[in-house]
């Protein structure tokens, strides 16, 4: 106050002295260094050293996180309204899905000459850029659900298709015929109902009530294209 | 709090020479408090409490100032000036700010989502009346007919129409070099979308009808539906039949209610005519080309592994004057430009 008074000569206003005196007080020169303490209260610090996953084996780690993807894997195949997957999403069984899937529809030949099936490259891009536009109309549409809860969400689904695939595969080295096209046919159907129920019921709850219909129709579309693209697998 | 104290009054004590200079600067003169103001944004760090005081200054440098004789009235006015252009160049650059940073943001995504939001706002039950609208032409040209500027049926119809396509692509066995049947497909539903109703849009302009993009945007891909059921049905059951008749029912019934709702729209006959046999041509053409070039490749290159030596899809140039001739074409039939044709083709 009193060095402020010194140095601004007569300026006598009241008005904007309680605003700039106690400002001038807190200013801190070079001179001085900054003292004091930071703590931290020990409850915390404690909840946080346990938390922490920085002592633990990379074994461990590893297996939790597997855990948690196996965890919402089956989620999925048991389908019920539950915010598991919404809660804490993650990327990695969406990505270990995709993979396996456009391995499987990968076809063995090298020379891509005749070779029309999928690629490796287009069965990602379809997933991918599938699962982006699913969200994005959800969101336009008014859906109160993040980008990442979504993707997640569609990516998990894919098991039930990713199984399919699997189970096409394997009827596969039997051979071709009519039979064998049936059962595949059947197997593929119920597989996307499955994904398309199971995205539905997770997904139910962030879309507006009244456009139900309209968030639904691209997730049917691109399962529908996912398991048209397995269903004319041939190896 | 007290140890600080006496260092921070020392420190002041230390500054006092330049408060000093300040009031000498200050004093000679209104003139000079454009520069004081300068100067200060130099020496003085970034506490905002001497901002607050040399303000202060300047208000009674001003009172003084009015008080003053008239010869000093020149410098005032100056000093009154470099004040007010500071204050407005401050309050312009805070200006640019905030348009800045709302530029930035409308650029992000969810700025963006918001923008479009308006176009996606649509009920099921809208969609689906939408939906058989876009095949129900209504003959009623006096008045313009309203479009509803909505983007999700279109959309929805656009990623339909890929899909059908990627199938189309399938059955037929189409081999795609350099690229996939999903980029193919992609690219060239919404290229189609796109390309067309820019197109047409700009026709419009020139045409002067009175259409908007976001309009004319929905109303080709309404326009779509009709592309997606006759594909749809006609990828699965390779009837050539059965391809014409719905190709002229169902994609006609959806070009006539497009033509319908921009004759309504346009004044003028020749604009009217212009307009929409573009629009009919395109729309119908593209629908051809749809399904038969997924569906001639099939017999394309059932051909072409019947004779293995042959290369695939290779296009050979004719010899006009040695094709004719041997099909038993009378000579007479050539009109001149042929004759031009096949004495440029045989010099070659």
């Amino acid at each position: 106050m009193a060095e402020a008074e010194e140095s601004s000569g007569e300026l006598e206003t009241a008005t904007p002295r309680p605003l700039f005196a106690g400002l001038s007080d807190i200013s801190i020169s070079q001179d001085i260094p900054i003292e004091g303490e930071i703590t931290i209260p020990m409850q915390g610090r404690a909840r946080e050293l346990d938390r922490s996953t920085l002592n633990e084996s990379v074994r461990h780690t590893i297996m939790r996180d597997l855990k948690a993807v196996g965890k919402k894997f089956m989620h999925v195949l048991y389908p019920r309204r539950s915010n598991v997957l919404l809660r804490d999403w993650d990327l990695w069984g969406p990505l270990i899905l995709c993979v396996t899937l456009a391995l499987m529809l990968q076809k063995g030949s090298v020379d891509g000459e005749k070779d029309g099936g999928p690629q490796f490259a287009e069965v990602f891009v379809i997933v991918w850029f599938g699962a982006v536009t699913i969200t994005l109309n959800s969101k336009l549409l008014g859906g109160n659900i993040s980008f990442f809860q979504s993707l997640c969400v569609l990516g998990y689904c894919i098991l039930p298709l990713t199984v399919a695939m699997l189970i096409c595969r394997l009827v596969l080295l039997a051979g071709q015929g009519p039979i064998n096209f049936m059962i595949r046919l059947f197997v593929v159907v119920v597989m996307f109902i499955w994904s398309v129920v199971a995205s539905t019921a997770f997904l139910a709850d962030s879309h507006p009530p009244n456009r139900k219909a309209l968030a639904v129709y691209p997730v049917f579309l691109f399962y529908f294209v996912i398991s048209w693209m397995i269903l004319t697998f041939t190896p | 709090m007290a140890t600080p104290a006496a260092p921070a009054s020392g420190v002041r004590n230390g500054a006092g020479p330049e408060w000093g200079g300040f009031e000498e600067h200050i004093q000679v003169g209104g003139g000079s408090a454009v520069i004081d103001m300068e100067n200060m944004d130099d020496t003085s760090g970034s506490s905002f409490e001497d901002m607050g005081e040399l303000h202060q200054r300047l208000r009674e440098e001003e009172v003084d100032a009015d008080a003053a004789a008239a010869e000093e009235e020149d410098g005032e006015f100056l000093g009154m000036k470099g004040f007010k252009g500071q204050l407005s160049r401050q309050v312009a650059d805070q200006m640019w700010q905030a348009g800045k940073r709302q530029a930035s943001r409308a650029f992000s995504l969810y700025a963006n989502i918001d923008i479009l939001r308006p176009y996606f706002d649509v009920e099921p039950a809208q969609v689906r009346s939408r939906l058989l609208e876009s095949m129900i032409p209504i003959k009623m040209v006096n008045f313009p007919q309203k479009v509803a500027g909505e983007l999700y049926g279109p959309l929805m119809l656009v990623f339909t129409l890929v899909a059908i396509l990627l199938h189309g692509m399938k059955t037929s066995d189409t081999i795609i070099r350099e690229g996939t049947l999903m980029g193919t497909a992609i690219g060239t539903c919404f290229g189609y979308w796109l390309g067309v109703s820019s197109f047409i849009y700009f026709l419009a302009y020139l045409c002067n009808a009175q259409i908007t993009m976001l309009q004319m945007l929905a109303l080709l891909g309404y326009g779509l539906f009709g592309h997606c059921i006759v594909l749809f049905i006609t990828y699965n059951i390779h009837l050539h039949a059965l391809f014409y008749l719905f190709w002229l029912l169902v994609g006609g019934l959806s070009t006539l209610r497009m033509v319908a709702v921009l004759v309504s729209r346009t004044v003028g006959p020749t604009q009217r005519l212009l307009l929409c046999g573009t629009l009919a041509t395109l729309h119908m053409l593209f629908l051809l080309y749809l399904h038969f070039a997924y569906h001639k490749v099939v017999e394309g290159i059932l051909d072409t592994l019947e004779g293995p030596n042959v290369p695939p899809m290779q296009r050979v140039p004719r010899d006009i004057p040695a094709v004719l001739p041997a099909a038993g074409l009378p000579v007479t039939v050539l009109n001149a430009t042929a004759k031009a044709i096949a004495v440029t083709l045989q010099s070659h």
